[in-house]
């Protein structure tokens, strides 16, 4: 056979091209913050609280510091910035200077030789602790006597808290013919990524601290280490690698303060920190724990009518993203249905539970397992179908969705939910039930998504994007913006390389860092390719336009639009002469081989009435991404267990720059959102942590997770860079009310408490009466 | 090489050898994520001391290939997207070859209990159980005469 030279393929919208980072990745070379160590490495480990609300004493650092090989034992007194940390409100120190408001505060910072000495050390740092009673509850810790976590507050226990009105609100409930009323909790999801918090630190032979860690956020960790420290923002870099999964809990600061302080106090040798998984369990942040009261009512024709929603969010002892997670709630907490009256209420408040915090679907998940199960539930007393009367309620282009929000973006929910109806696991559900074994009850469920992106009316959400012609003739791509396994910095090659005609092979990437690439915001808010490829397009096409340009001069063509871009090249269209992009990089000057373009990404006009909190927290979003899901499963009605056996998720997030990325962000999505259903069981008593560990807070393996199908509705999006919206959020909200829905389907048992154990689904059965 | 013979294994291969390839997670065996394969079969690393390791044969993601090239179930992994965040991957992939060595032609639920004891938080399996599968063709095509 002949062996055919094998011809580098321009990168192009719409392939499923394999990741870019997927070589590096498989081999083990890709270096992950916490493969970071170095000449010399200390290591640096912290004092926990261990109890959840105290006054801090004597903190005696002696018999700690006499350990052998201890470089270092630091304290509050030893921080000269503000000490205080956090994305919105600072409220959270970097090490405990008054009191301790959760069992994860930081106490004190260890800096050692080795982790035997680090660990002995800890070990013998004592710390004098006087307990307070605590607040555990957010509903207690709004009552007057409530302890106060934080005791210089006006609003005591209190973070924020939002309303909103449409039509007449709540006064509106009693022209319903049919109303549904229900109060669910869901729990605290712990992120469990397998990369636990890590990093590394320096100080520079130029003074400057350089980090290295695994975030989200570079940037704006730089200005909050720069502040808690009291450096100055231009002493400090920092540098992010791909983090070994986020999902939201490094966005913000984890470690990176904790070992600027260490490098400061090492001799000016590195220092390591790496949470180990308890740690990362005790310290990190967790899904919100939410309490959601319920009432929707409708018309007898199955016209939603009125909709009466009080949230209650637990953020723990620290802001971290609490007050954005309710912004988001609260405007997702309708659904994606017109609803004419509206009220709604929530709250976020301040107790002694570990961090609420940012994690992906941000308060949506929480919302949408409430409201999709109010959907069913109102069908069933209606006695309609299930999926009809949300096709009867969907939101279109151009409705007002339940907040009054005028839709004015691409809008194909109805589209999903046909294809859904259409699709063969919906139709012959119904024989599938039929089929179930002795003691197996089967079940389907539906569900109705939306998910704004962005950051809301009025933090603005940016990006600026860098591309160069490298003297060797290679596309360089610097990327602003984190990809923590999401895959949007290969997606931001294609972008590139599509545009600029070249392969892969001929692209290469800089990962974010504050010193080589540009500002361009947070991995976050399913914005990353929506925000940073519209400012790349601009940046690619700048660059293109100078390379064809230098071109068109070199082969004294008229003008440019008779040259093209090849791969590796350019060629004059009329002679067929080919230029070498490496010969085009040695005619143009350094400024012109670089492209720079800044994107900000529209924002809602309306304003509402809803006060500056909610508004500056995000209320409300433009641009929503929708899908429908469908779950079935199987309910053993010997032991409770629920299996999901099929799952379909079909999405409207735009046009699809690569299939391939697109289904990883859907399936993944989509298992974390059954390990919230059905297993995942973040368990506090008194603010201490009763599943430490991921031998007692249980993630799903592959035996738990069905083969998922994933449909893309490709509506053109013509805001978004080729069509495309978000999509790494949305799924994540479905399996919680699919599932419950389907369990209700099954054997006629409405849980509204998670995860849906076995114990539970058992006892809900027990409480049904005999059909 | 010498070591003291109370070494955990997987500190050995990252802090000692650089071999920083082999990641840890959750360091009490719930993970899988510090796979290695000693003697052909897939052991967690970070429950092994070095003693342990006396007179084996031991590789890591590093060697796994054996040479520039992919292994089949390297280039299947990366070829069919079961790559993320990728922090899994090293383990998952030697558990993969592993399974595929005592069971070349798994069915698709065969290869999601083989592969139940390396977690992964980013695909949802979906993809992982794919490139298996894939891999177990061309290993089988590979071996056809």
């Amino acid at each position: 056979m002949l062996k055919s030279a094998r011809r580098e393929i321009p990168l192009q919208i719409g392939t499923p091209v394999p990741r870019a980072d997927a070589q590096d990745k498989v081999t083990g070379r890709e270096k992950y913050a916490a493969d970071f160590y170095g000449e010399g490495c200390l290591w640096a480990g912290v004092k926990r609280a261990g109890v959840p609300h105290a006054v801090l004493g004597e903190i005696r650092t002696e018999p700690a510091a006499s350990v052998p090989g201890v470089v270092a034992v630091l304290t509050y007194s030893d921080v000269r910035g503000t000490n205080r940390q956090g994305v919105v409100q600072k409220d959270q120190p970097v090490l405990v200077d008054t009191k301790v408001r959760h069992c994860g505060d930081a106490v004190a910072l260890v800096v050692a030789e080795n982790r035997d000495a680090l660990g002995k050390a800890l070990d013998l740092l004592s710390v004098a602790l006087d307990p307070l009673p605590g607040v555990f509850d957010a509903e207690k810790a709004l009552e007057g006597e409530a302890p106060l976590v934080h005791d210089d507050r006006s609003e005591g226990n209190l973070l924020l808290s939002g309303r909103h009105r449409t039509g007449n609100g709540a006064a509106a409930m009693d022209e319903s013919d049919v109303i549904v009323e229900a109060c669910f909790e869901t729990p605290r999801q712990e992120h469990a990524y397998l990369e636990t918090e890590a990093g590394w630190a320096q100080i520079q032979d130029d003074g400057r601290l350089h980090i290295v860690c695994s975030t989200q956020t570079p940037f704006r960790d730089r200005t909050e280490v720069a502040e808690a420290l009291g450096l100055p923002l231009s002493g400090i870099r920092v540098t992010a690698p791909y983090p070994g999964g986020a999902f939201g809990g490094k966005d913000g600061v984890t470690v990176q303060t904790l070992l600027g302080l260490a490098a400061m106090h090492s001799g000016g040798r590195p220092v390591k920190m790496w949470w180990d998984r308890e740690e990362s369990f005790l310290a990190g942040t967790k899904r919100h724990f939410a309490r959601m009261y319920y009432r929707l009512g409708a018309k007898r024709d199955g016209t939603l009518h009125c909709l009466d929603v009080r949230i209650y969010l637990d953020t723990g002892p620290y802001d971290h993203l609490g007050g954005v997670v309710l912004a988001l709630a609260m405007e997702h907490a309708g659904g994606a249905y017109r609803i004419p009256h509206v009220s709604l209420n929530g709250w976020c408040v301040y107790t002694n539970n570990p961090i609420g915090g940012a994690f992906r679907g941000f308060g949506v998940p929480q919302v949408t397992a409430a409201i999709e199960q109010m959907v069913d539930m109102l069908a069933e007393k209606l006695d309609v179908d299930r999926l009809g009367l949300r096709t009867r309620n969907a939101v279109q282009r151009g409705d007002r969705n339940a907040i009054g929000k005028t839709l004015v973006n691409s809008t194909a929910l109805m589209e999903c939910l046909n294809v859904l109806e259409g699709h063969p696991l919906w139709k012959h559900a119904k024989q599938w039930k039929a089929e179930a074994g002795s003691f197996k009850k089967r079940g389907a469920g539906v569900v109705a998504l939306m998910h704004g992106s962005g950051y809301g009316p009025v933090v603005p959400d940016v990006a600026n994007a860098k591309v160069e012609l490298t003297r060797e003739g290679k596309i360089r791509v610097f990327s602003g913006v984190v990809d923590m396994g999401q895959g949007n910095a290969s997606t931001s090659l294609q972008i590139a390389g599509s545009i600029l005609c070249q392969s892969a092979e001929q692209m290469e990437l800089v990962l974010p860092d504050t010193d080589r690439t540009l500002p361009s915001g947070s991995a976050s808010a399913s914005r990353c390719t929506y925000t940073f490829g519209n400012a790349l397009i601009g940046a690619a096409e700048t660059l293109k336009a100078r390379i064809l340009q230098r071109a068109a001069d070199l082969v004294m063509a008229p003008a440019r639009n008779e040259m093209a871009l090849i791969p590796g090249g350019v060629r004059h269209l009329v002679s067929g002469r080919e230029l070498p992009l490496a010969a085009m990089a040695d005619f143009m000057g350094e400024g012109e081989r670089v492209a720079v373009h800044h994107f900000r990404a529209p924002v809602a006009a309306e304003q509402f009435d809803v006060g500056p909190g909610l508004r500056l927290h995000g209320f409300p979003h433009t641009l929503f991404s929708y899908a429908a899901h469908l779950a079935l499963v199987e309910v053993d009605e010997l032991t409770g267990e629920t299996t999901v056996c099929r799952y379909l998720a079909v999405s409207d997030c735009g046009t699809v720059v690569n299939p391939q990325i697109y289904e990883q962000q859907i399936h993944g999505a989509v298992a974390q959102g059954i390990g919230f259903a059905l297993m995942e069981d973040f368990s506090t008593e008194e603010g201490r942590i009763g599943t430490p560990d991921l031998a007692t807070y249980l993630i799903p393996t592959a035996a738990d997770i069905p083969d998922m199908e994933s449909v893309a509705v490709q509506i053109f999006e013509p805001t978004g860079p080729f069509g495309l919206k978000g999509v790494g959020e949305i799924a994540t909200s479905g399996p919680l009310p699919a599932i419950a829905n389907a369990v209700a389907d099954a054997c006629g048992a409405r849980i509204c408490r998670y995860p849906m154990t076995p114990e539970r689904i058992l006892k809900a059965l027990r409480g049904q009466p005999k059909r | 090489m010498d070591a003291p013979s109370d070494r955990r294994v997987v500190d050995l291969l990252r802090e000692d050898l650089g071999l920083t390839g082999t990641k840890e997670s959750c360091g009490a065996g719930d993970c899988g994520a510090c796979t290695i394969l000693v003697d052909g079969e897939s052991r967690l690393s970070c429950l092994m001391r070095a003693i342990q390791l006396q007179g084996r044969r031991v590789k890591t993601i590093e060697g796994f290939a054996e040479s520039d090239a992919l292994h089949p179930v390297q280039k299947s992994f990366a070829d069919h997207g079961a790559v993320q965040c990728g922090f899994c991957i090293p383990g998952m992939v030697l558990a993969a070859a592993d399974l595929l060595e005592r069971n070349p032609s798994p069915t698709r639920d065969e290869i999601r209990q083989g592969l139940a004891g390396n977690l992964c938080r980013c695909t949802g399996y979906r993809k992982i159980v794919d490139a298996v599968e894939q891999a177990a063709e061309i290993h089988d095509l590979e071996k056809r005469p």
